[in-house]
């Protein structure tokens, strides 16, 4: 494709977008000038697009998917909970599991951790905004992106040779055997980790950043004058004062965590005990000519754990509006 | 007085260290992607500004080039292909003892010939007998590398690797799947914030929920849904104009409820005002909403853009893995498969794509942090 039917390909398509507003908009305008009073026709121009999108690529699919979880590999007949037998006596599928447990107890926790530091550090230092632009920018990059960053630190040479991973250069210059990070079991899934962490930092410290300037400063210091300690006014104040902004940090790269699917597929596609049940799934829908009914169980014990998180949501949002 | 400049240096000095720890990965694959392919093989990143031994096997050409000087037989070249700033050291003729000689020494060979290697790749190889050798004859060499900066690999990555096709695929999936659902949901979220209809609540209910519905739910039904269609008009089941759709859909539920928040925070009275004055809700929305919001649109535009840029999963499901479609992401996935020892191919790859994320994140930081906040202080 040239340069010139990109741009055709893509002004086309926002064009249409554009018209059918404008041009239906128009029509009701033409049509309804006998009435008064605007219809809730013009509430169903305004949301058709969306909804039946939101029906087409959300709603339908939730449903089908839990459909097909209960059907042979090409979603035509019925087998009951086989797929989920299945799935329960699968060694991979175990693995995911517990892979995936590590992953949330792990990542969510630690990028929370580290933003909540280094956005308190930032606060206090000439240089922290620079800082926080640093800690920030992997936020921007892909994970396929940041996958190709890591391998490069892990690389693995022979031990008589010159490293070109810098994580095994600083341990052959401390004088031990380098180690081929991504292939040891169980203790990969810790540099893959890192790689998350590296990424997610950066989110929970802009929100903690924003959350810090709502800390009252006479509350500070007051605590100063009293000769607290920077450590306790953190833990005794900063931290109960955050801990709704906690909460929501944690939740959505527990979200994020849950859906764990590019760094495992680029940098070991499951391999060496590495296997997250999103990688399966992606795994399932091509295995053998594609298994929807496997599948589809993947889907839907992810989307299970969210289950919570989605309630809670709600639930918040109903206590906001009200206020 | 002197604890709190302890204190301050202990924070400077923590903070410090985590800037380097964050800094070092991208800056490694930044300097790598400038350097030469061969010393970048066999040499770290943080080496590069010093000289660098290196051991290469060349080879000499063959008996055509030879002259015939005084019954003399002589074969006169340069190792290097090209010009070269290698210096070398020490050479060797056999491949157990690559060090043998010094440069200027002069090798004797099994035939009786005399070999004889200079310190800028000259060669002087003389025998009594005529050469018969047709392919050349292996010399070992030890050189010194100077620091080598170059664009090559960019060049190699560009044109004749395909992630510059690539690049462009992701624009060409990228913009519309940004403009398209700002556009759509910012009509709903209008409707949303200050139309009246049935099942208000329950849609906005339902926005909510789908905040965090996984994209995995949806891949498989939606996989053979296309399918499906691309079969009854028997047109391929993936193009640019599905993943614009898959990527609306997914981007739909937060966009909407992002501009949602936005637009129900405006101050009523200036719409109650308007109306009263027998503006319709498209006129309402076309002027005064749509100029309020450009700021919100601003951070929603480069989340979504975000996002699209750096799916993988996506790409890999809705579109052709074929060179006219593979997005960029997609296209590193594979290289990382394909040329996964070559590391000038995978950092340069790296870094085009993240050229785009990286600009943007520079130049437009704080409406890429406003969004982000105001997403997560709500949802």
């Amino acid at each position: 494709m040239t340069i010139f039917s990109i741009i055709f390909y893509v002004s086309i398509g926002i064009l249409l977008c554009i018209l059918y507003f404008h041009l239906s908009n128009l029509l009701f305008d033409f049509f309804s000038k006998k009435y008064s009073n605007e219809s809730s026709l013009r509430a169903f121009i305004f949301i058709a697009p969306a909804f039946i999108i939101l029906l087409i690529y959300i709603l339908y699919p939730v449903v089908e998917t839990v459909r097909l979880s209960f059907f042979d590999k090409y979603g035509r007949d019925f087998v009951g909970i086989s797929n989920y037998i299945w799935a329960i006596k699968d060694p991979e599928f175990k693995r995911g599991i517990l892979n995936n447990l590590g992953w949330l107890l792990i990542v969510p926790t630690l990028s929370t951790f580290f933003g909540l530091v280094i956005a308190n550090l930032a606060d206090r230092i000439w240089w922290g905004t620079i800082a926080k632009s640093i800690i920030f920018m992997p936020m921007a990059i892909s994970f396929v992106g940041a996958g190709v960053i890591w391998k490069f630190v892990y690389d693995y040479r022979g031990p008589g040779d010159q490293q070109i991973g810098f994580l095994n250069a600083i341990i052959v210059s401390l004088g031990f055997e380098p180690q081929a990070w991504i292939t040891i079991p169980i203790w990969n899934n810790l540099f893959l980790m890192a790689i998350m962490i590296w990424i997610q930092t950066g989110l929970a410290m802009v929100i903690f950043s924003a959350a810090l300037r709502g800390v009252p400063k006479e509350m500070l210091e007051a605590a100063r004058i009293d000769g607290a300690s920077e450590l306790k006014i953190f833990t005794s104040i900063i931290i109960p004062y955050l801990n709704q902004t906690i909460l929501v940090i944690w939740t959505i790269i527990t979200i994020v965590v849950l859906k764990i699917f590019d760094i495992i597929l680029a940098m070991t596609n499951g391999q060496w005990q590495t296997e997250v049940l999103a990688n399966l799934m992606f795994d399932w829908m091509f295995r053998g000519g594609g298994d929807s009914g496997r599948g589809s169980v993947f889907a839907i014990v992810i989307m299970v754990a969210v289950v919570p998180i989605m309630i809670l949501n709600i639930y918040r949002h109903k206590q906001e509006e009200k206020i | 007085m002197k604890k709190n400049l302890l204190s301050s240096f202990l924070a400077q000095f923590l903070l410090l260290v985590f800037v380097i720890v964050w800094i070092i990965p991208t800056f490694g694959l930044f300097v790598s992607s400038f350097r030469d392919k061969d010393l970048l093989a066999i040499s770290g990143w943080w080496t590069s500004l010093i000289t660098t031994q290196v051991n290469e096997i060349h080879r000499t050409v063959n008996m055509e080039s030879q002259i015939q000087e005084n019954n003399i037989y002589i074969i006169k070249e340069n190792i290097f292909v090209k010009n070269s700033k290698k210096k070398i050291s020490s050479f060797g003729i056999t491949s157990k003892n690559i060090n043998q000689f010094l440069v200027k020494e002069t090798a004797t060979l099994k035939d009786g010939s005399k070999l004889t290697v200079y310190e800028n790749g000259d060669y002087i190889w003389k025998s009594q007998k005529p050469f018969k050798n047709k392919k050349g004859r292996r010399i070992f060499i030890t050189a010194s590398s100077p620091p080598k900066f170059t664009f090559d690999n960019y060049k190699e990555v560009l044109f004749k690797e395909g992630v510059g096709q690539a690049f462009l695929n992701t624009l060409t999936v990228a913009i519309p799947s940004t403009i398209i659902p700002l556009i759509i949901c910012s009509f709903f979220a209008y409707a949303l914030s200050w139309m009246k209809f049935f099942g208000r609540d329950t849609l906005l209910a339902l926005i909510i929920a789908s905040l965090v519905v996984p994209l995995q739910m949806s891949l498989i039904p939606l996989l053979s849904f296309y399918n499906d269609i691309g079969a009854l008009f028997n047109i391929s089941s993936k193009s640019y104009p599905g993943v614009w759709l898959a990527h609306t859909g997914f981007g739909l539920a937060s966009t909407t409820f992002l501009l949602r928040n936005f637009i129900k925070s405006l101050p009523h009275e200036m719409m109650e005002a308007a109306k009263v004055d027998g503006a319709t809700h498209y006129d309402i929305f076309l002027k005064i909403i749509l100029p309020l919001s450009i700021p919100a649109f601003a951070s929603i535009f480069i989340l979504q853009f975000l996002w699209v840029w750096n799916d993988l999963l996506v790409g890999l499901v809705f579109l052709d893995q074929v060179p006219s479609e593979i997005i960029i992401t997609a296209k590193l996935r594979e290289l990382l498969g394909s040329r996964g020892e070559n590391w000038e191919i995978l950092t340069t790859g790296a870094f085009v794509s993240m050229t785009v994320p990286l600009l943007i994140f520079f130049l437009l930081q704080r409406y890429f942090i406003r969004g982000l906040v105001a997403g997560s202080v709500k949802g």
